[in-house]
C-alpha cells in the first residue's frame, strides 16, 4: 500500500466497508437494477473454478461483461426462468475486509463472504473469497472487477439463482 | 411370487413397453437402485473420460463407474488403464487428486505401491506375509477399457461385447460427426461444470433427447439470444428434425438436420452472428477455408445423442451423469474446444458454454429445477404412471429403430427398453 496516514487508512476502510455492505444488501434484496449501476462500463464479474487466474482462457461459472450482466439480470427479472421464479432467498455477510492496495483511484480489496440460501425449505451454506477492484469516482466507488472464488468452486456445486 | 424373488421382479409393471408407462418406484425405490448398480453399471460399458483429459504419459483423472470410484490413467507406453481406487490391503483410496501426473500410486496408509497399470509393485516389510504372498494377485482391481473417437469407456464385465459393437454403427458414425467441432483440430475438454441434483439418474437419462421441454424450460435463455440464433432453436415448429432409437438404449435427437455434418456447410456464407469472429481468425493468418471450418465448429453440430447409461453428446458439450443414490445424481457438463486452434475461437466456445451451462448458466439451473420437481412430484400419487408415450402415434422405422417427431419421447423409450433388457439378465 502506498504511504497513507493511519487516519486515511481507517477512513478508506470505513468507506469501502460501507460500500460493500450496501452492495451485499442490494444482492440479498435482489435489487439488481441498483447493482448494475454500481459497475463501470468495462467492469467484469467472474466466478472462476479452481485456482487458475487466466479467466479469459478458462472455463468459469460466469464471466460477465456489461452485456452479459444485463442479460443475466434481465433473465432473473422477467420471471420466465423457473429456477429464479421464485429464486432462493439469501442472507449474506461480508467481513474480514482487507485493503490490499490503494493507488490513485484504484483500490484492491479482499473480502470473506458467507451466504445462506433457502429454497424448498432447504438451507445451503456457501463461502467465498471476493476479490474486488474498485474505482473511486465523483459518484463514489464503482465496481471494476469482482471475482468471487467459491470454496469448492471446482467440486460439485448446485445451481444458483442469485449472485455472490 | 416366491419369497426369494425381489419385489422389482415384476419388470412389466415398472416399465410397460406397450403403453410406454414408467412406474413411480423407478425414481424412488432404494432397493431397485442397488439392483440397477449391479445389473447395469457393473455390467455394461460406462463412459469414464475423454482422452484429452489425460493426454500425457503418466497422467490420470479420477472418475466413477456407477458407485465405484476409479482411476483412469495412461501408462508410460500410452496405454489406457482403468482401476478401482481402493488399496488391496485395507481399502484406503490410493489417490485423491482429481487430475494430475504421477509415476505410481501409493497407498497413504501402509505404503503399498502400485504401477500405472495397477500392478502391485512394492509392499513395505513383506516378510510378515510369508513366502507364498503373490503380488500378481494383489494389483488394483482392473476394468476392461476401450476407446472410440477419444471417448474412454470401462466395464467390470469381462464378457461384455466389444465397445464398438455396444455402440453400434450409427452411434459410431454420429460420434465421428460430433467430433468435427474440432474444426480440423483434435477435440479437447476445456473444463467442466459440476452440479449435484436431488433426482434419480433416469430423470437425467431421459432429458438429453427431450426437445419437448426446450421452449418451455429454456424460454428465459431463448429470450436472451439475438433473432438469428433464436431461429436456430425454432426446431419445434419447423418440423424437420427427428428422434431415433439407435439400439442398445442409445438415441439421437436431430434438431438441425442441416448441421448433421458440419462439412456439408463449408460452402455457406459465414453466419452474421460470427462475422466478427471470422474477422479475428483471418487476422491470425488462417486460410478462408480454415476460417469457415473453425467458425462452423464454434457453432457446433445440430444434434444431441444420448448413450446408455451415462454420457451424452449435447450440441457442443459432453454431459455425464453419475448416480449417487436413488434420489441424488451428479452432473458434469464438459466444455469442448480445439486443441491448438485459435485462442479467440476457444474463448468464444468457453463463453457460449458458460452462457447456457453449469450452476450459473442461463439453461442448466432451469433444467436442474425441473428435474428436482420431478423427484419431488413423485412423493404424491404413487400409483400414477410417468408417461413417455409422446410421439408413438406417428413413429416410423428409422435406420436402427423407430424414428419419431423431434419432440417424441422415442429416446426415452429406447433407454427404458435397454434398462429392462439389462434388468432381466442375470446379475
Amino acid at each position: 500500500m502506498t504511504e497513507m496516514s493511519k487516519i486515511d487508512t481507517k477512513a478508506l476502510l470505513a468507506d469501502v466497508t460501507e460500500f460493500l455492505w450496501q452492495e451485499a444488501d442490494m444482492l440479498d434484496a435482489k435489487n439488481y437494477g441498483a447493482w448494475l449501476d454500481l459497475w463501470t462500463q468495462d467492469g467484469i464479474y467472474i466466478l472462476p473454478m479452481g485456482d487458475g487466474e487466466d479467466y479469459k482462457n478458462q472455463l468459469n461459472l460466469c464471466y460477465d461483461d456489461d452485456k452479459m450482466r444485463r442479460m443475466r439480470v434481465d433473465r432473473f427479472n422477467r420471471g420466465f426462468s423457473i429456477s429464479s421464479a421464485p429464486a432462493a432467498d439469501t442472507v449474506r455477510t461480508v467481513s474480514r475486509i482487507v485493503i490490499e492496495s490503494a493507488e490513485n483511484d484504484t483500490i484492491k480489496v479482499r473480502v470473506a463472504e458467507h451466504l445462506i440460501e433457502n429454497k424448498f425449505g432447504r438451507q445451503r451454506v456457501w463461502a467465498a473469497n471476493l476479490f474486488y477492484t474498485l474505482r473511486k469516482t465523483e459518484d463514489g466507488f464503482k465496481l471494476d472487477r469482482k471475482i468471487a472464488k467459491l470454496l469448492n468452486s471446482d467440486g460439485m456445486l448446485n445451481s444458483f439463482s442469485y449472485l455472490f | 411370487m416366491s419369497l426369494d424373488m425381489p419385489k422389482f421382479s415384476d419388470l412389466d409393471a415398472l416399465y410397460d413397453v406397450g403403453n410406454a408407462k414408467v412406474a413411480t418406484e423407478m425414481y424412488e425405490d432404494p432397493e431397485l437402485f442397488k439392483e440397477e448398480m449391479d445389473r447395469i453399471f457393473k455390467k455394461t460399458w460406462v463412459w469414464v473420460a475423454h482422452e484429452s483429459e489425460f493426454a500425457d504419459k503418466g497422467s490420470f483423472k479420477l472418475s466413477n463407474v456407477g458407485l465405484d470410484p476409479v482411476i483412469v490413467v495412461r501408462d508410460r507406453k500410452g496405454k489406457i488403464h482403468c482401476m478401482v481406487n481402493r488399496c488391496r490391503h485395507r481399502a484406503a483410496t490410493v489417490c485423491e487428486v482429481k487430475k494430475g501426473k504421477t509415476a505410481s500410486f501409493q497407498c497413504p496408509y501402509h505404503g503399498w505401491g502400485y504401477g500405472l497399470d495397477g500392478a502391485l509393485r512394492a509392499v513395505p516389510y513383506p516378510e510378515q506375509y510369508g513366502d507364498d504372498f503373490d503380488k500378481s494377485q494383489h494389483g488394483l482391481l482392473k476394468l476392461r477399457t476401450e476407446s472410440f473417437e477419444g471417448m474412454v469407456f470401462a466395464t467390470f464385465n469381462e464378457d461384455a461385447e466389444p465397445l464398438v459393437d455396444f455402440l453400434g454403427p450409427e452411434v459410431c458414425r454420429y460420434m465421428t460427426l460430433f467430433m468435427k467441432q474440432g474444426g480440423g483440430f483434435p477435440v479437447k475438454v476445456l473444463g467442466e461444470h459440476q452440479f449435484s441434483v436431488p433426482m434419480n439418474w433416469k430423470v437425467q437419462l431421459e432429458n438429453t433427447t427431450d426437445a419437448y421441454h426446450f421452449p418451455v424450460v429454456h424460454k428465459s435463455f431463448m429470450q436472451t439470444l439475438d433473432e438469428t440464433t433464436e431461429d436456430l432453436f425454432a426446431f419445434m415448429e419447423k418440423n424437420e428434425g427427428w428422434v431415433e432409437d439407435l439400439g442398445n438404449g442409445h438415441s439421437i435427437m436431430m434438431m438441425m438436420p442441416t448441421r448433421e455434418d458440419l462439412d456439408d456447410r463449408l460452402d455457406d456464407p459465414i453466419e452474421p452472428r460470427f462475422e466478427w469472429l471470422a474477422e479475428e481468425i483471418r487476422k491470425e493468418g488462417y486460410s478462408e477455408e480454415q476460417v469457415k471450418k473453425i467458425v462452423l465448429a464454434v457453432g457446433g453440430p445440430g444434434f444431441n445423442m444420448n448413450l446408455f447409461p451415462n454420457v451424452s453428446f449435447s450440441l457442443s458439450f459432453f454431459r455425464v451423469l453419475t448416480p449417487i443414490s436413488v434420489d441424488k445424481t451428479d452432473i458434469r457438463h464438459m466444455a469442448l474446444g480445439m486443441d491448438g486452434g485459435p485462442e479467440i475461437a476457444n474463448q468464444t466456445r468457453l463463453r457460449l458454454h458458460e452462457h447456457f451451462q453449469g450452476p450459473m448458466g442461463f439453461g442448466s439451473p432451469d433444467d436442474a429445477e425441473v428435474w428436482e420437481r420431478v423427484q419431488r412430484g413423485t412423493q404424491g400419487g404413487e400409483d400414477l404412471p410417468i408417461l413417455v408415450n409422446r410421439g408413438m402415434v406417428d413413429e416410423e422405422p428409422g435406420t436402427m429403430g423407430p424414428r419419431g417427431h423431434i419432440s417424441a419421447e422415442t429416446g426415452m423409450r429406447a433407454a427404458y427398453k435397454m434398462w429392462k433388457r439389462m434388468m432381466v439378465e442375470e446379475a
